[in-house]
């Protein structure tokens, strides 16, 4: 007696397997009709049959020629199904598959839960509204334009014929009572479904109509069947994932336990020369103790992981593969990292103070023209990165990216200033990652207390202030994406405490509400009456904010200014 | 206008490509088969290219790897060695060798060789063009074969898979790791440095050039330029009118080149894990500068030397010893794709 369940097969290539799985599903009894390619050479074919004619519950049917997206896959599909259906009288529900499936669970399982449902069509169908995977974009426009030119040879052809008749408003007129659905190509149907559709008087219009629509293997029978089944599960019972492309993706031997956890009864595509895979599932298997749903959320999941590392890839990572475009890049670097200017001037031991508030790894200025002064001056760090002034200089942003990849998880902060190489300006304003904190004009703090000649500290001074206030208008452009705050100097020494206290609430280092511990700040009396000489030297100290020349700044007489925060 | 510069630019690339192709016709009768097996080769074999001279004692590990991964026929030339490789070569089962002893730097570094050998025998094929030095490492090669790689390339419409050379170096000076016939060379040299490579886009062939790693770290502090490019495009799928312009980091048609993403994403990559930093490296470099036979009138080479004498160690408490490919992914050494 043959079975209730019928397997339809489309192959093109690797037919020892075709043959295989095919022994397989009438070993429990259910009939193969199989449809080979048009494509496949003569000879090949005739060996194929030959070597599966000793098997009675195996036929094969009228060839035709199959192309992706073309019609000749439903074309072969019928054929095979009306064969199916004259020859095998006991078939009540008919399978689709192709000769890279593999069934994962015993076959009697699969009979079983169809014998439970007797009246159910599983053939995932939905309304081009739904969906949202489809290849090129295409959805509701496949039904109503033509497509002469193939999407896989000639792409370009292809696009420009459909703006072409998107421009000039072209439309095709779908038949009466069609509501278009679209859904995976592998279905299991019952037979009065089947036959419903395949004997339907008006079949022929339908025929000439799906003929030209795009993919019709993926629309046919997923819209016919809307027409005539009266329980449709929208749902394959075979499982295949497809990749961002379009194509699908291919199961491997190192698979294995991922799809016998999946608990589906039908996997695709299987690579040909998985041989544990076919040999463990076309094996006998316990039957499963009790029926369990097809489950494969955790395939779904490694599948859906895959494609997110294909097309959105891992921020701030540049390597062999990945090598984003200026503005492609998502994230500039990989995790978020602090840039203070002027405070390791303004303040005694900051660095220190700094790591010991907040358990971040605190650089000195990394961009100093000497050397990267990496925490605790070392000069190798993680990712065994040089501290080479010449190394760094060669590629800054391969630098800094370098260094906040390999110490991604811990949080990074150095020290900048005009005195250091300014190359990486852009990269630090463009990254959203970057929190810039900048008091302007604390560069002049070290000149006032520096013991240099009063000529070269007015110099000096010039040049700094020109560095600094360039590197101002980068900071301050519209494309822009690091969380920057600026302070003039006088602004900021006002209320010190406040302003700190703001850049490290930001940084998000979980630490009580208040700064413990003040750093200390160096003693600037008499800082007023040196900017003062700077301007007698005819030089224009701008960036300090204002000092009043007799002292009298840092008493916090001045009402409290928001910090000026751009994002 | 754009589209005129690009047509020219279209154009100057392909006299560039027929001219190599010319070049490596001309450069045929440089070579001589000794053990001509290339008949056995079947339509769906994947090939191995390499030029080699003077390494034998690397030879049988380096098959032994190649043969496991999946290879499924070797093409050697032979330039000239003395030490026994052309004997070795032409006794195993499944090599075809050719000698020449002509100038390698007149047949621009070997590659007007191993074009036209893969001109001749590996159109259609998938083929990995490798120095004996070099070890292939993919996303899932410890469970799945070089052909489940060449396979999902071939599905998804991919012609060309790119790699980044890694150099791998021993603890101590690498005077004292000594490396016998035969043995895995990551025995001896497991280490490697994961994150200070530095990425430009080349204009003209619209490959990445990556530089840094140990040698720049040690050898190439003060001329970073100098650094030797670790970009490699060594896996192919091989068609007559294709050709390699510069070692295996560039080819012809352009489009090979595009082995990365620029959009965002990561397409799939490996590694070849570089075993060059061993014991052998003294003896090669006296050899070459002999010969001056090399890159650049071999400042590379030059540089070594001069290193050499102060007995380097690489090692460094931040670098990382080799475990597996994983590893490399999870450092952003190379990367799965969407190959899941």
């Amino acid at each position: 007696m043959s079975s209730s369940l019928g397997i339809i097969m489309l192959v093109h290539t690797a037919l020892d397997r075709a043959e295989q799985v095919a022994r397989h599903w009438t070993a429990a009894g259910c009939p193969v009709v199989i449809h080979v390619d048009r494509k496949v050479a003569r000879q090949v074919h005739d060996d194929f049959v030959s070597a599966c004619a000793d098997d009675p519950l195996i036929v094969f049917c009228d060839r035709h020629v199959c192309h992706w997206g073309g019609w000749g896959i439903v074309a072969a599909t019928q054929t095979a199904a009306e064969q199916m259906l004259d020859r095998f009288p006991d078939v009540r529900h008919v399978f689709l598959s192709s000769g890279a499936c593999l069934p994962l669970r015993p076959v009697q399982d699969l009979i079983d839960y169809l014998a439970d449902r007797p009246r159910v069509d599983f053939i995932e169908s939905a309304t081009t509204a739904d969906v949202s995977w489809t290849v090129g974009g295409l959805d509701a426009e496949r039904f109503t334009l033509r497509f002469p030119f193939s999407w896989r040879k000639h792409r370009k052809l292809f696009d420009r014929f459909v703006k072409l008749q998107r421009a000039v408003g072209y439309r095709r007129r779908i038949p009466d009572g069609l509501v278009p659905h679209m859904g995976s190509q592998w279905w299991c149907l019952t037979r009065q479904t089947l036959s419903a559709i395949l004997q339907d008087p008006k079949r022929p219009i339908y025929d000439r109509y799906f003929r030209h629509v795009w993919i019709p293997d993926e629309s046919y029978f997923q819209t016919l069947a809307r027409l005539y089944s009266t329980q449709i599960e929208s749902r394959s019972l075979t499982l295949s994932k497809f990749d961002y492309q379009g194509r699908p993706h291919i199961f491997d031997d190192d698979h294995l336990q991922l799809l016998r956890r999946s608990d589906c009864f039908v996997a695709r595509k299987i690579w040909p020369q998985a041989d544990r895979l076919y040999r463990t599932f076309l094996s006998d298997q316990p039957g499963a103790l009790k029926p369990a749903e097809p489950n494969p959320g955790k395939i779904d999941r490694v599948f859906s992981r895959a494609v997110e590392r294909r097309t959105r890839g891992r921020d701030g990572l540049y390597m062999q593969s990945r090598f984003p475009r200026h503005g492609s890049e998502n994230g500039l670097t990989a995790f978020p990292y602090s840039v203070f200017q002027g405070f390791s001037e303004l303040f005694i031991d900051f660095e220190d103070w700094l790591a010991n508030t907040t358990g971040a790894r605190v650089h000195g200025h990394l961009f100093a023209p000497e050397r990267a002064e990496f925490a605790g001056r070392e000069t190798l760090v993680n990712g065994a990165l040089s501290d080479s002034a010449t190394l760094r200089d060669y590629n800054p942003t391969a630098f800094l990216s370098n260094l906040i990849w390999n110490t991604r998880g811990e949080r990074q902060c150095f020290q900048f200033g005009p005195a250091d190489t300014q190359k990486i300006n852009w990269f630090l304003a463009r990254d959203k990652n970057a929190q810039v904190s900048v008091v302007t004009g604390a560069w002049a703090v070290p000149l006032f207390r520096s013991n240099q000649n009063f000529a070269e500290i007015r110099a000096q001074a010039a040049r700094l202030q020109k560095i600094e206030s360039e590197q101002l208008e980068v900071l301050d452009s519209v494309w822009t994406k690091a969380r920057v705050r600026i302070w003039s100097m006088a602004e900021f020494v006002e209320s010190p405490i406040e302003h700190l206290q703001t850049v490290i609430d930001e940084m998000g280092v979980s630490q009580p509400g208040h700064l413990i511990e003040a750093p200390r700040m160096v003693d600037l009396s008499g800082f007023g009456k040196f900017l003062q000489n700077l301007k007698n030297q005819g030089m224009h100290p701008f960036l300090m904010g204002d000092f009043p020349v007799d002292d009298v700044f840092g008493g916090q007489t001045r009402p409290y200014h928001k910090p000026y925060l751009v994002q | 206008m754009g589209s005129r510069v690009s047509l020219l630019d279209s154009y100057r690339m392909r006299l560039r490509r027929k001219r190599r192709l010319l070049r490596c016709a001309r450069r045929r009768r440089d070579l001589t088969p000794v053990q001509d097996k290339t008949r056995q080769i079947r339509p769906d074999d994947i090939l191995l290219m390499s030029v080699v001279r003077n390494e034998k004692i690397r030879l049988p590990w380096f098959l032994s790897y190649y043969r496991k991964l999946g290879i499924d026929h070797f093409l050697f030339v032979d330039n000239d060695s003395d030490d026994g490789t052309l004997e070795f070569l032409a006794q195993q089962p499944d090599v075809s060798v050719w000698h020449t002893a002509s100038s390698y730097r007149r047949a621009t570094f070997g590659i007007d060789w191993s074009n036209h050998l893969l001109r001749r025998y590996a159109h259609g094929h998938w083929v990995l063009t490798v120095d004996p030095d070099e070890f292939f490492v993919y996303p899932f090669c410890d469970t799945r074969p070089l052909r489940a790689l060449t396979d999902w390339l071939d599905g998804t419409g991919v012609r060309s898979f790119g790699t980044m050379l890694l150099d791998m170096y021993p603890e101590g000076p690498i005077q004292d790791a000594p490396y016998h016939e035969g043995q895995d060379p990551f025995e001896i040299a497991p280490w490697f440095d994961s994150g200070n490579y530095v990425i430009s886009k080349n204009p003209d062939y619209g490959n990445l050039w990556i530089q840094g790693g140990p040698r720049a770290r040690m050898f190439f502090r003060d001329r970073p330029e100098k650094a030797p490019a670790l970009n490699k495009i060594p896996l192919v799928r091989w068609d007559r009118r294709y050709v390699y312009v510069s070692s295996t980091h560039a080819l012809l048609p352009r489009g090979l080149n595009q082995v990365y993403d620029e959009w965002g994403g990561e397409k799939a990559s490996g590694a070849l894990l570089h075993a060059k930093l061993i014991n052998t490296l003294g003896t090669k470099v006296q050899e070459e500068l002999k010969r001056g036979q090399h890159y650049r009138g071999s400042a590379e080479y030059k540089a070594y030397l001069a290193q050499l004498e102060n007995r380097p160690v690489f090692w460094c408490k931040w670098s990382e010893k080799y475990i597996n490919w994983r590893q490399l992914e999870i450092l952003g050494l190379m990367s799965k794709g969407n190959w899941a």
